[in-house]
């Protein structure tokens, strides 16, 4: 399997991305945000960081970017494109993946495990995936998702809610919302499914001596997934 | 501008400093070249009250492969692979403006480090603030917690340690020091010794603004009631250019076209030009004009003297200058070539086909004042009487638990949780333990660091604190299974011309060389930040101390959290009841007087490399040092980190419960070890003339010591975790 992930002037979670794509058997290329052309891919990874240092709205820079447009067409003739934190922001910036992320409910940067419900399991990402429930990382500032009324319905009418944060039995709870995301959304799909968004780094998460294995599951499942 | 006696000591420069001036260039120097001989001679750039003492300070070892002098000190970890590391106070601007205060103290730091060739690994931080009832602290507190996060997460290098002090010396002077630790290939460090004629001197990374203008001046003086006036004077940090200035630099560094080079710190284009030509012994030819600046109309006093972020000064081989723009081109960095390397041995600097400037550079350097200040020694305090009727009616849970939710002792999850402390995929342990951990990345090894300081003991005797402070820092490397290799240093005292503060700063480097020397943990970069202080009230002295340990293989990381249930329980080192200056004594008993704890050099050593000997064998579970609160205190976060509990019971010593469990005594552990390995740990004790008590075993969930004093685990954790919460959120 093929992937590319991007580098973006102030991305700084693309090696990280890098090395957790190696380990699970994807052949991965880094690609430069000036770069035209994406290499044959079968997974896009949009990593996490401070794109443009976030100056502007988060992902807002970044999604003008040249490679942006080779990015678009990939994921709407159906490619696999993820965003990760940053990433997500990017994606909601294209218009990909609907809403926006706004500034954490508390105004401070957080930085800790939190657990995950998967709410979906018909795509590529979570089909088959064992688990309900994954214990993730989340490092973000800006991750409180939002939307409109309209555009929630519509995105629950069409399952594309990812994940949703909940506690250790997976109980979705306003208790367990680390930024105050609408529904307590952590990730969300665009209409097809082939476009993922979320503010977890599984990245962070595929070596017992880190936080925890949850990644590992993740990614050695989707790459079963796209075999 | 005539410049004259007047206008120079509005520039921080003395009377007798201006006279010499005069005379090394047998001239009165114009308006530029006074505002640099000002900025080369404060005492922030000079260290010319703290050279002479700092010379005696330990500095090699095995290990080192660069000390005191360059950007950052340099140790090595086998492999053709070395730790580049520093820790740097930016104490006065971060009390003006702590947002960017602290921001660009991290980013200073980082430069350090990345300028040697090293890419950062990690961040760690010593914050220090007024008393908790304060109206300033909390928000110096969260201005600063923003600005460390603000800059650090956007690097994306992980803040893996830190500590957090209250104590109203600070009130009118916080301290915020940063460290970095960066890695680097041993045959792909860079140094700031210029070298060669006519090579070009390139000025890459951001524009030159008015900002920061003569910021080291203002860390060289004491505050007064105009504080608020010398805003203008803190820098603004912008971590988007400098995360990309790292990229650049790597990059460029890959190549073989560096000859020097140096990051604009304190004191910009003027420290960092005058330092690469001094220790190359050549001079150096700037042309001001082509210096990129962000505002117009910038004179050469203020591109001379700005501070403005995320600069750096480069010497290149001749004919490098295309290939390296195209480097800095792609991350959008300017790239200008501003001046070339002379024979001269002077600072030449000219401005609209001007000379400007033209001073010999060891008048700047070799030349700068140098003063023995006047210092008193300070007297050991008597040993306090305590009465001990009094103590031994006080009920240990009720202490413990004041203790727990001390401002000093309490959990920093608040503080931590806003950096990112995982980004870079190697924190293998993160904030909240006794030292920060990440792996070298792609192999077997970890890197452990800690930063500390214990004010309150250097403050009631600045030898035995020195001292101290070193044995801490060594002890927190040692319980997490690391061996100790080197320390940084970040000396913040009060002013130097105040002989009693001059006498804490001998005193305690005296104390630190001691225990660096004894303890082979030699001190390989640092810096001194004096004139903390308000009027003529000074801080406490503080010298913050950062370590740099080694696991070999990172499988043997010991965290503090009790692992299992039955697991026995001890204390290693001994306990000889030493209340005076405890938090017990000053919380409790509110009693401020008395010596510090003794330090004893050879059990901390022997204490601290047979438990490491314990740790490479598979012996011990789980390990914790003893400090501020005692034994109780340090078991109690044990339980707390495991979500365990212990049924304790108190040795027969001659001294009570109370003095037992809360006494401050030095060189303790406490570890957790197996019963089938009791046998084991305790011959590898004896026959190391270690001393140890058996403390207890570990339970479920209560700390247990008797059917009247017991207390559950979540009871202890609520008092150890919500006070810094609650506190923040009022």
């Amino acid at each position: 399997m093929k992937s590319s992930v991007i580098t973006f002037p102030g991305s700084n979670c693309d090696r990280d991305m890098d090395v957790a794509l190696k380990k699970f058997g994807f052949k991965n290329k880094m690609v430069w945000h000036q770069d035209v052309e994406l290499p044959k891919s079968d997974l896009v990874v949009l990593p996490g960081g401070f794109s443009y240092g976030d100056y502007l709205r988060c992902g807002s820079m970044a999604s003008k970017s040249k490679i942006m447009q080779s990015v678009i067409n990939f994921a709407n003739s159906g490619g696999m494109v993820m965003g990760i934190c940053n990433g997500f922001q990017i994606l909601v910036e294209t218009g990909l993946v609907p809403g926006v992320l706004l500034r954490n409910k508390y105004l401070e940067f957080i930085c800790k495990n939190v657990f995950v419900k998967i709410s979906d399991k018909d795509n590529n990402y979570f089909k088959n995936i064992n688990n309900n429930l994954l214990e993730l990382h989340i490092a973000h500032n800006e991750g409180n998702y939002f939307c409109t009324n309209d555009q929630l319905k519509e995105i629950e009418d069409n399952t594309q809610v990812a994940i949703n944060y909940c506690n250790r039995e997976g109980k979705v709870e306003e208790t367990f919302n680390p930024n105050g995301s609408i529904k307590n959304i952590a990730g969300i799909f665009n209409k097809e499914k082939n476009v993922l968004g979320m503010m977890p780094h599984p990245e962070r998460m595929i070596d017992p001596s880190l936080s925890g294995e949850d990644g590992s599951l993740f990614f050695k499942n989707l790459i079963n997934n796209l075999k | 501008m005539i410049v004259n006696e007047k206008i120079a000591i509005d520039h921080g420069l003395k009377e007798d400093e201006y006279k010499k001036i005069c005379q090394l260039l047998k001239r009165t120097p114009n308006i530029t070249e006074l505002g640099i001989f000002s900025a080369m001679w404060n005492e922030h750039c000079s260290y010319k009250s703290s050279r002479l003492h700092l010379k005696k300070l330990p500095t090699k070892g095995k290990q080192v492969i660069q000390g005191p002098g360059e950007n950052a000190g340099v140790v090595d970890i086998g492999d053709n692979d070395a730790i580049v590391f520093k820790i740097e106070s930016h104490n006065h601007p971060s009390f003006i403006e702590p947002y960017q205060g602290a921001a660009t103290g991290v980013g200073g730091i980082m430069r350090d480090v990345f300028t040697m060739g090293a890419r950062p690994i990690a961040n760690l931080n010593s914050i220090h603030f007024g008393s908790t009832q304060h109206k300033k602290t909390k928000n110096l507190l969260r201005g600063v917690v923003h600005g460390i996060g603000g800059y650090g997460n956007c690097m994306g290098v992980p803040t893996i340690a830190g500590q957090t002090s209250f104590d109203s010396s600070y009130n009118g002077n916080i301290l915020v020091n940063a460290m970095t630790l960066g890695l680097v290939k041993k045959d792909k460090i860079f140094y700031s010794k210029a070298a060669g004629l006519n090579k070009p001197v390139i000025y890459v990374g951001s524009k030159t603004g008015r900002d920061g203008i003569h910021g080291a001046s203002m860390a060289s003086a004491s505050f007064d009631d105009k504080i608020e006036e010398k805003k203008p004077t803190v820098q603004v940090g912008d971590p988007f250019t400098e995360k990309l200035l790292l990229e650049a630099c790597l990059e460029l560094m890959a190549g073989d076209s560096i000859i020097a080079i140096q990051d604009m710190g304190a004191a910009g284009l003027t420290s960092s030009s005058i330092e690469m030509a001094s220790k190359g012994n050549l001079g150096i030819e700037i042309n001001l004009n082509n210096v990129p600046c962000r505002e117009t109309k910038m004179t050469p006093y203020e591109i001379m003297l700005s501070e403005s972020q995320e600069r750096m000064l480069i010497v290149l081989e001749n004919g490098k200058e295309e290939q390296a723009k195209k480097i800095f081109d792609k991350w959008n960095l300017d790239f200008a070539v501003i001046g070339k390397t002379t024979k001269s041995r002077k600072i030449e600097l000219y401005f609209d086909s001007v000379k400007v400037a033209d001073i010999p550079v060891n008048t700047l350097v070799e030349n700068s004042p140098m003063y023995d200040r006047k210092w008193k020694k300070a007297k050991l305090p008597k040993r306090n009487k305590i009465n001990k009727d009094d103590i031994n009616n006080l009920k240990i849970i009720e202490v413990l638990k004041k203790i727990l939710a001390n401002p000093n002792v309490c959990s920093k999850e608040w503080i931590w949780q806003q950096y990112d402390h995982t980004v870079m995929g190697d924190t293998i342990q993160k904030p909240g333990g006794d030292s920060g951990v990440v792996r070298v990345h792609g192999t077997n090894k970890a890197v452990a660091a800690s930063v500390d300081s214990s004010a309150v003991y250097c403050w009631a005797h600045p030898l035995t604190g020195g001292k101290q402070v070193v044995c801490e820092s060594f002890r927190n490397l040692i319980s997490v299974g690391a061996k100790p290799i080197a320390i940084t240093n970040c000396l913040n005292f009060g002013s130097p011309e105040n002989e009693e503060n001059m006498g804490e700063f001998v005193e305690c480097v005296k104390g630190i060389g001691e225990a660096s020397s004894y303890l082979k943990f030699p001190v390989v970069s640092g810096n001194v930040s004096f004139y903390n202080q308000t009027k003529d009230q000074g801080i406490k002295p503080t010298p913050s101390i950062g370590g740099v340990g080694l696991i070999k293989d990172y499988t043997k990381m010991i965290t503090m959290g009790f692992k299992e249930i039955d697991n026995l329980v001890l204390v290693i080192g001994k306990t000889e009841g030493h209340i005076d200056q405890s938090l017990f004594a000053r919380v409790i008993l509110d009693e401020k007087n008395g010596p510090p704890p003794e330090i004893n050099l050879f059990n901390e050593k022997n204490n601290g490399e047979t438990l490491l000997k314990l740790i490479d064998n598979n012996l011990i579970k789980s390990a914790h040092d003893i400090s501020l609160g005692g034994i109780i205190t340090a078991v109690s976060k044990m339980c707390i980190n495991g979500n365990k509990g212990i049924n304790l019971k108190k040795p027969k010593y001659l001294i009570s419960e109370i003095e037992y469990f809360f006494a401050e005594d030095q060189g303790r552990y406490i570890v957790e070890i197996s019963k089938k390995h009791q046998k084991k740990v305790l011959d590898i004790l004896n026959k190391n003339a270690v001393h140890y008590d058996e403390l207890g075993t570990i339970n479920e969930n209560m700390l247990f010591l008797s059917e009247k004093t017991k207390v559950t685990i979540d009871e202890l954790k609520g008092f150890n975790t919500n006070w810094l919460k609650e506190y923040m959120s009022n």
